[in-house]
């Protein structure tokens, strides 16, 4: 118990400085740059404590927010994908998902594939509704959410591998 | 009573969830005015302290075009000197009096963004040395933006590429007035709205700042006119403005402290409560 709770502290830590020194510069065409700090909120554990997921995307989102300089919205966004992650689970891993062992950080499989990408879907939607926040940018906001969703897809699943735990 | 408490026990995860929401989604509507500066901002000693080391290691790989930069600007104030017809001209009646009307502090941006269409600026400079909101902020090519929130040690400059500036600016020849916004597409451009029809624009006319605030002085460069056409709504003309600007490479910025400002805000107020 005690150890996932300092793998959690170490996560938190490390993709927030990933993202703040190395994917918050890469602006690819001008203007897309990933988000795999949301890894935290989907690699949290399945039965950990739903405060602690809730407060800490929170202060995550909050912390972001202070780098880019963006008032609420990254908070905003973690909040709402950390609130749904269960559905999302549910969704994709079926209704008895609690029981069974989830561990996202293993062998691609359809599951977890999808369970990432609605996660990040959602992620982004409501980031840069809130970001932009006028319809007058309808496209921009779509098109914003299909191309970074993309990219961050990638490289969260490239992290997962990297930092997948060596079997045996 | 005890049911209240049982109610606010029961859903106390939905309540957490809500309490934080609210919070972040007023952050986010704060952070969309213009008028209120935020709460949170990268000028503080957290974030800006981090900005700094990073471009501590950064700065170096742009030292090359740094340095053209400032040859090229020294060049160019070279070149005035030395067509002054008269040397002695060189003491402006300013400085004889010893009034100074606009001072510039140097400064270094120490983070750039331009990926979204809120776009602000980090510099490493603040209140310690005389920075305050609403300065301008300007480099050897022409305008950056204006000073949002200063904390000892930084600020936040919100970028002319953030579609809720708006600057006073003229067109160099004519002296027709419009306002400079961004439209939130192209970083090399912004746009130059309401200007009048009398005005004769021509595609390369200089754009620059106007007199009419007390942020910028006159005659700051902004760019050049890419492309005009006619608003439907408004009947006024849009200009394509191409900036002179690089405002995805900045390095050194001044900030621009006018003596006048406060002079003029006091007077402002002043009128403002007499009406």
């Amino acid at each position: 118990m005690n150890s996932a709770l300092i793998w959690n502290i170490a996560r938190f830590i490390l993709l927030l400085m990933a993202q703040v020194l190395i994917f918050n510069r890469i602006n690819l065409f001008g203007y897309i740059n990933p988000f795999p700090y949301i890894l935290f909120i989907i690699l949290y554990p399945v039965n950990g404590n739903r405060y602690g997921l809730l407060l800490s995307s929170f202060f995550l989102g909050l912390i972001m927010d202070m780098f880019c300089n963006s008032g609420g919205v990254h908070a905003a966004s973690c909040l709402i994908l950390a609130n749904y992650r269960p559905y999302i689970f549910k969704f994709s891993f079926g209704l008895s998902y609690e029981y069974q062992t989830v561990k996202l950080n293993d062998v691609l499989t359809p599951e977890r594939f999808s369970f990432i990408l609605i996660a990040v879907v959602l992620h982004h939607f409501t980031l840069f509704i809130l970001e932009i926040f006028s319809f007058y940018f309808i496209w921009d906001i779509i098109e914003r959410t299909i191309l970074t969703t993309l990219f961050t897809l990638i490289t969260c699943i490239i992290i997962i591998y990297i930092i997948k735990p060596s079997k045996r | 009573m005890q049911q209240i408490f049982s109610f606010l026990f029961k859903n106390s995860y939905r309540i957490l969830f809500l309490l934080l929401l609210f919070l972040s989604l007023g952050l986010t509507i704060q952070s969309h005015s213009y008028h209120k500066s935020k709460i949170i901002s990268s000028a503080n000693f957290f974030t800006g302290g981090i900005y700094q080391r990073i471009n501590n290691v950064n700065e170096y790989f742009n030292l090359k075009s740094q340095n053209d930069e400032l040859a090229k600007e020294n060049a160019r104030l070279k070149t005035i000197l030395f067509n002054l017809k008269d040397t002695t001209k060189l003491h402006f009646p300013d400085s004889i009096l010893g009034v100074k009307k606009n001072q510039l502090i140097v400064s270094k941006v120490i983070h750039n963004s331009y990926n979204v269409h809120e776009n602000f600026l980090t510099i490493n400079t603040g209140s310690k040395s005389g920075i305050k909101t609403d300065m301008g902020v300007i480099n050897s090519a022409g305008i950056i933006g204006i000073v949002d929130k200063v904390s000892p040690n930084y600020a936040t400059v919100i970028s002319i590429l953030n579609i809720q500036s708006k600057i006073n600016a003229k067109i160099k020849k004519s002296n027709h007035f419009g306002s400079l916004i961004w439209n939130g597409k192209n970083t090399g451009y912004v746009q130059l709205i309401d200007v009048p029809r009398l005005a004769g624009v021509r595609k390369g006319d200089t754009i620059v700042t106007g007199g009419q605030s007390h942020i910028f002085p006159e005659n700051i460069g902004i760019g050049t006119i890419d492309k005009v056409y006619v608003d439907n709504e408004t009947n006024y003309y849009t200009l394509d403005v191409k900036l002179f600007n690089d405002m995805t490479n900045l390095g050194y910025v001044y900030i621009i402290k006018s003596k006048d400002r406060e002079e003029i805000i006091n007077l402002e107020k002043q009128s403002k409560k007499d009406e």
